[in-house]
């Protein structure tokens, strides 16, 4: 039996030395698309800097190097942005449903359990009242570790009551968008919910009010192509990927190089869609100052 | 009423309908058959012979319709995203020629150019007064070209709303005819803000005020299908479809493959049918088809729309124009499925 053991072990040392038998996992960098994983140092994902966990936490979860923006989840994102304890959720208790009975590889049903059981949120969006340096807002924050923050019916009639809600109150509403876009398990009710979310936005817009919506890395499909890109003032964190098709989809169909930093932030303020590049540490008070020339 | 078009032969594009061709086949050459040589006009041989060629047509015609009932009864959800993208199917330029009259097209978006993907127009159908807004794919190579095969780009869109708030200033309906397999995804199309484009028509045409009657014929391909698709009343022709993605692109994604029986079982998942759209309440109406699809009698698929919008259009100038934009963004409020927990 330890004989076996060792020459399966010694075969594993030998297939890996001469390359056979690795797979990309061995040798891919950490994944982009993690959450900041556990441990007490972590390398960047762009510049592979180790840095102190404690450090870059205290960093907003933006890379001390290089300033790469780290993707997070939507209770690290409120907690960063709103003023202390200030958060009140909303519609916590609006939950999805299958209501197409889809099935791919898992049922639908079953990827929500999981991804609520992972999240400790029934779906994809945290919203409610905040104040962000004293000022009242709506809040609505995407949360990217749902289901990739895509958008179904629960994310769209959640954006709707809080843009109904702005209006109403006269408050801005605040959107931190990231989305891999529209959710395709509930199909042409998720497709609907982009109209749904562009009309409350419209509404909100006749009755004066104000949208500022922040894009972060990535937002991209059915939600840049409705409620993302309606803002009054639109605002991106540096390199976030902000896009209709993504980069892959285009590269397939045009079959050549992309432009360096194609569908970037700052590719998209040169072509005149967003109005600025915020770095997280200014978020509070770059969105504050839009607020009180609005004067709301 | 005959399922026959002489121009028509089946199984080109079509691989499940390849059991009808032969039938079509004989019947075309019993139909073309001359009597036979020495049986002279009149005569009782020829007369005999005529009458039971005539029998025989019928009963391969009657065989034929039976065997397109079935095709077409039991036609499954890739089988109906097969038919909405034939290259036989009706475009919105037959529609524009069957349906409307007098369309005066009308060109560009004032800021960049004129995108053929998407055309815009005036024109009348039945007793009103429209503005008309279509997809088109092309019917030809150099038209498909033209037409970038029916995807817009943001210009487009936004030739589509400039034409649409003009037809709110003067108090025409707008009706637009949804055909496209998605917005295109370029690197132009990027740049110039095709998200953008999108998102603003959306906004734009939930409070256009006056009616919009929105209609896919063939293929509703996401959100590029939407930016043409707010409206007061939707409706899809039977054999159109209609969802968030392609099946191609969800079987990409979901089942990490693309292939004929995973693009079929994303078809089925994505319930993109006209009959799964109405149930789910994301259309209003289905707008019935000559059996065995549009495009074997687009005359008739033509009259069935013609009838729709008609009658579709007096409705809504019923309606006073708050109430009309009230009921709109109701009807758009009230799509989804959730459940409010009492916690």
């Amino acid at each position: 039996m330890a004989e076996n053991k060792t020459s399966t072990l010694s075969t594993d040392v030998a297939k890996h030395a001469s390359g056979a038998g690795r797979t990309w996992q061995d040798v891919a960098p950490v994944d982009r698309r993690s959450d900041v994983p556990e441990g007490l140092w972590m390398r960047c994902v762009n510049c592979e800097a180790m840095s102190y966990r404690k450090q870059v936490e205290l960093n907003l979860d933006v890379c001390p190097e290089c300033d790469y923006h780290n993707r997070i989840g939507a209770d690290q994102r409120v907690s960063q942005l709103v003023d202390p304890d200030s958060f009140e959720p909303m519609w916590e208790n609006l939950a999805p449903v299958d209501p197409l009975g889809f099935v791919d590889r898992i049922p639908y049903a079953q990827r929500l359990e999981q991804e609520q059981a992972k999240t400790g949120h029934r779906d994809a969006l945290l919203c409610g009242k905040a104040f962000i340096k004293g000022r009242g807002v709506v809040l609505a924050v995407m949360d990217n570790r749902f289901m990739m923050a895509s958008m179904g019916s629960v994310v769209g009639e959640k954006i709707a009551r809080c843009a109904e809600l702005a209006a109403e109150t006269d408050q801005p509403f605040v959107m931190i968008a990231a989305s891999g876009g529209a959710r395709m398990q509930e199909s042409g009710l998720s497709l609907a919910q982009m109209a749904k979310t562009s009309a409350a936005i419209g509404r909100l817009d006749d009755a004066g009010g104000l949208f500022i919506s922040v894009l972060t890395d990535p937002t991209t499909g059915g939600v840049t192509a409705s409620f993302a890109m309606l803002g009054d003032v639109i605002i991106a964190e540096p390199k976030a990927l902000i896009c209709f098709a993504g980069p892959r989809v285009i590269a397939n169909t045009v079959r050549e190089q992309l432009p360096e930093g194609f569908q970037r932030a700052e590719f998209l303020l040169d072509k005149g869609f967003i109005d600025r590049v915020v770095h997280r540490k200014d978020l509070r008070s770059e969105i504050s100052r839009v607020i009180d020339y609005a004067g709301k | 009423m005959s399922t026959l078009n002489s121009t028509y032969n089946a199984a080109l594009d079509l691989d499940f309908e390849r059991p009808l061709a032969a039938l079509e086949q004989q019947i075309t050459e019993l139909e073309t058959a001359a009597p036979a040589p020495g049986s002279a006009p009149g005569s009782e041989a020829g007369l005999n012979k005529q009458v039971d060629l005539a029998a025989e047509v019928r009963k391969l015609r009657q065989s034929h319709t039976a065997m397109l009932k079935k095709i077409y009864n039991n036609l499954g959800a890739w089988n109906t995203v097969k038919v909405a993208r034939s290259a036989r199917r009706p475009q919105v330029t037959d529609y524009l020629r069957l349906v409307v009259k007098d369309f005066a097209e009308l060109h560009g978006d004032r800021r960049f150019g004129d995108d053929k993907a998407v055309m815009a127009g005036f024109g009348r159908i039945g007793p009103h007064k429209c503005l008309i807004v279509g997809t088109h794919k092309g019917k030809d190579t150099k038209e498909r070209v033209a037409c970038n095969f029916g995807m817009p780009h943001p210009e487009g869109y936004r030739k589509a709303l400039r034409c649409m708030k003009m037809a709110e200033k003067f108090g025409l309906p707008v009706v637009t005819l949804i055909d496209t397999a998605g917005a295109y995804p370029g690197v132009g199309a990027e740049q110039r803000g095709q998200a953008e484009a999108i998102a603003v028509n959306q906004l734009e045409m939930s409070r256009l005020k006056t009616p919009i009657v929105a209609v896919v014929i063939g293929e509703g391909g996401s959100g590029g299908a939407l930016g043409l698709g707010v409206a007061d009343r939707v409706a899809m022709m039977q054999y159109a479809w209609y969802s968030v993605i392609s099946p191609e692109g969800c079987a990409a994604i979901l089942w990490k493959t693309a292939n004929p029986e995973t693009n079929a079982q994303a078809a089925e998942a994505l319930k993109l049918t006209a009959a799964d759209n109405l149930k789910a309440g994301t259309i209003d109406e289905v707008i019935e088809e000559p059996l065995g699809g549009a495009h074997r009698n687009p005359q008739i698929a033509a009259d069935n729309l013609g009838k729709y919008l008609t009658k579709t259009l007096r409705d809504l100038k019923r309606y006073k124009i708050e109430n009309l934009l009230r009921n709109r963004y109701d009807r758009l409020r009230n799509i989804g499925k959730i459940k409010e927990l009492a916690d």
